[in-house]
């Protein structure tokens, strides 16, 4: 995939943006747990940020999905992975589905003022009964008259602290479990929505994670994005978006990391010399960025596919490779990084310490390492089938 | 008003400079607006807006003189609002200060502006001259390393900072304006539009992504040097181009007699 000159001025826009708006502020977001959302997106709404793929009618800028992927990878340099992630959930996670299926007014509503950045978004897919395996989610709308009540819990909700909407993965009907679903707007100051806690995580602190309940919930079914019994379906197709963002998004932090542990362990003397000059720290970084190279050739092959052709079904199989691939180099290069920058790197603020903690959710979230797996094997037509008991 | 801005590509100030032989090598440079042509374009966006309303109050166009390639700094100009652009082809080698102010003159002559404002220096030579020759050869009033502009019935008030304190100038228009770097704090450009309430954000803005698509389409008329009838004909000659001496490491001194010894002794300061 070759970046135009559109696509390096974008760069330079982001940028600049993360080194003057976002990056001075990071360690006292950290500290505090909490970004402030609204004042950030709005800025990121001026500059026409959080609409780069969405459509025009919706204050978007309708451009093809390798300017979305230029700005996630550019979000890399932020110096935490919460911040980039926030932003991805609000451009990337929660709205893919609302800007391609949602009725006129509901966009009207709510995905132009998320674009302006007047509203932040949150997905609400994952309960405490249910994460990656989806399809098991228990929260339900049932017909009311012209409305929906909802009952039900989501757990682990990015921005969930903050959110004003959130697009949540309910069941609207008993039928089998892919056919059953839809995605609903909620508007979380919807009498019945309780913010029950800010999430303790292991990383990703400047982003707040919440647990949310919703006790009879009561939402007009014109909030429904695209048809009833579609949610499963939506959210999958939502699914990869986030993924080829996500994995976008690490390759800048993970560039960063390879070069600091370079810089410090050039320095760094132990028995007589440089910490680098031992073979197997050199050799071992020059691994690590062959494969970050080959990740990254792997988003920019995946996007390009995507770009062709947005229902492309290998690109279901790439983009699920990208986030596989993306999550298992993390783990395994933030770990080879800390050893090298020794005692230091185990210190609670080094950058290699919260790169560790924050990266270690990219095998996580939006899909397990092993679900993505499932998803690979069954392009590759390798599951076995299950029996039917 | 009608403005003119100047816009150099110098090499990115963050990178290692790099020599060959007696000069500069520039050819794996990575090249940016120089700052304060930055600052000069953000003024003009600013003297040219009612940054409240939106409303456009006059037309900014931005002139570069350089290889093709420049364009690319054009554009980012563009991407920040200019309305179009201006490429004079040309060789680095053969722009001298003099040459410069002899095309930009050329230039200003075709287009008629009310201001030429620019950067008070470029980073890359730091010879400040330009603006200054532009007066001089155009024969008109010049205001160089403005912290504020304000416009006014009479043309501009420009303030600038002097080592005894805030110097205040009225120049007529047309004019020849520099800017320093305090051109773009918050507040530091007033046009009688924009309220006087407005700030804006400290630095030169962002381009938008809406102004980065909006750019492509707009104009960059290229001249060249025969078509505005002028010669480089440059009249300074690089002789040569060298880094400074590398600095020697220190010494590490054991107590403070050591040190008062060095600093009598040695350093002969004591």
């Amino acid at each position: 995939m070759l970046y135009t000159d559109e696509h390096s001025k974008l760069r330079q826009t982001v940028r600049r943006f993360v080194e003057q708006e976002i990056n001075p502020h990071v360690d006292a977001w950290e500290e505090a747990e909490l970004f402030p959302a609204h004042e950030l997106f709005r800025k990121m709404g001026k500059l026409g940020l959080l609409g780069i793929t969405k459509p025009a009618d919706c204050g978007g800028q309708e451009l093809d999905y390798s300017f979305a992927v230029a700005f996630a990878e550019e979000l890399g340099r932020c110096n935490c992975g919460a911040i980039p992630m926030a932003i991805g959930v609000q451009t990337d996670m929660a709205t893919p589905a609302l800007a391609r299926y949602g009725s006129p007014a509901l966009k009207a509503e709510y995905m132009t003022p998320t674009v302006a950045g007047e509203l932040v978004a949150a997905i609400g897919v994952s309960e405490p009964g249910a994460g990656s395996d989806v399809a098991s989610i228990k929260t339900t709308a049932r017909k009311d008259g012209g409305d929906y009540i909802i009952n039900g819990s989501k757990m682990w909700i990015t921005n969930g602290m903050q959110a004003d909407w959130i697009c949540l993965l309910v069941n609207t009907g008993e039928g089998k479990p892919h056919e059953n679903k839809s995605l609903v707007v909620v508007p979380m100051n919807a009498p019945g929505v309780n913010r029950a806690k800010k999430l303790k995580k292991l990383g990703m602190w400047a982003s707040d994670t919440a647990q949310l309940f919703f006790e009879d919930v009561r939402v007009p079914q014109s909030n429904l994005i695209g048809g009833e019994g579609m949610g499963f379906f939506m959210q999958m197709q939502q699914f990869q978006e986030e993924r080829l963002f996500g994995a976008a998004t690490t390759l800048l932090g993970l560039d960063r990391m390879i070069q600091e542990t370079i810089t410090y362990t050039r320095e760094r003397q132990a028995f007589g010399q440089s910490i680098l000059d031992n073979q197997t720290v050199h050799f071992r970084l020059a691994e690590l960025q062959t494969e970050v190279e080959s990740l990254r050739a792997l988003v920019y092959l995946t996007t390009e596919r995507y770009v062709a052709n947005k229902d492309d079904f290998e690109v279901v199989k790439l983009a699920s490779m990208c986030k596989l691939k993306a999550g298992r180099l993390a783990r395994v290069a933030t770990d080879a990084c800390l050893q090298f920058w020794g005692g230091m790197g185990y210190t609670w603020d080094s950058a290699v310490a919260r790169s560790m903690r924050d990266m270690r959710l990219l095998s996580i979230g939006g899909g397990a390492d092993e679900v993505m797996l499932g998803i690979i094997c069954k392009l590759m037509g390798t599951l076995p089938r299950r029996k039917k008991s | 008003m009608k403005i003119l801005v100047t816009v150099k590509r110098v090499p990115d100030p963050e990178q290692k400079v790099k020599f060959k032989g007696t000069s500069v090598d520039v050819s794996a440079a990575n090249w940016v607006i120089n700052a304060f042509d930055e600052y000069a374009i953000e003024a003009a966006l600013r003297l040219n807006e009612n940054a409240a309303t939106g409303e456009k109050l006059g037309e900014t166009i931005a002139l570069s003189i350089g290889p093709k390639d420049v364009s690319q700094q054009l554009r980012s100009a563009l991407a920040m609002g200019a309305d179009r652009a201006i490429l004079v082809g040309g060789a680095d080698e053969e722009l001298d200060s003099f040459a410069v102010a002899r095309i930009v003159k050329a230039v200003v002559e075709r287009e008629k502006p009310d201001l030429l404002l620019m950067g008070k220096l470029a980073t890359d030579g730091e010879a400040s001259q330009v603006p200054q020759l532009c007066a001089a050869l155009l024969d008109w009033p010049q205001a160089t390393f403005a912290a504020q502009i304000t416009a006014n019935a009479e043309g501009l008030e420009v303030k600038r900072e002097v080592d005894t304190g805030i110097e205040v100038k009225q120049v007529k228009l047309p004019a020849v304006v520099s800017v320093d770097l305090r051109i773009i704090s918050p507040t530091a450009v007033v046009n009688g539009k924009t309220p006087a309430t407005h700030a804006y954000q400290e630095g030169p803005r962002y381009a938008s992504l809406k102004g980065i698509m909006a750019a492509k389409k707009k104009e960059i008329k290229e001249i060249s040097l025969a078509d505005l009838g002028v010669k480089a004909a440059p009249v300074t000659k690089l002789v040569s181009a060298e880094p400074p001496a590398g600095r020697k490491a220190g010494v590490k001194v054991k107590d403070v007699a050591e040190l008062v010894s060095k600093l009598k002794n040695e350093a002969k300061v004591l």
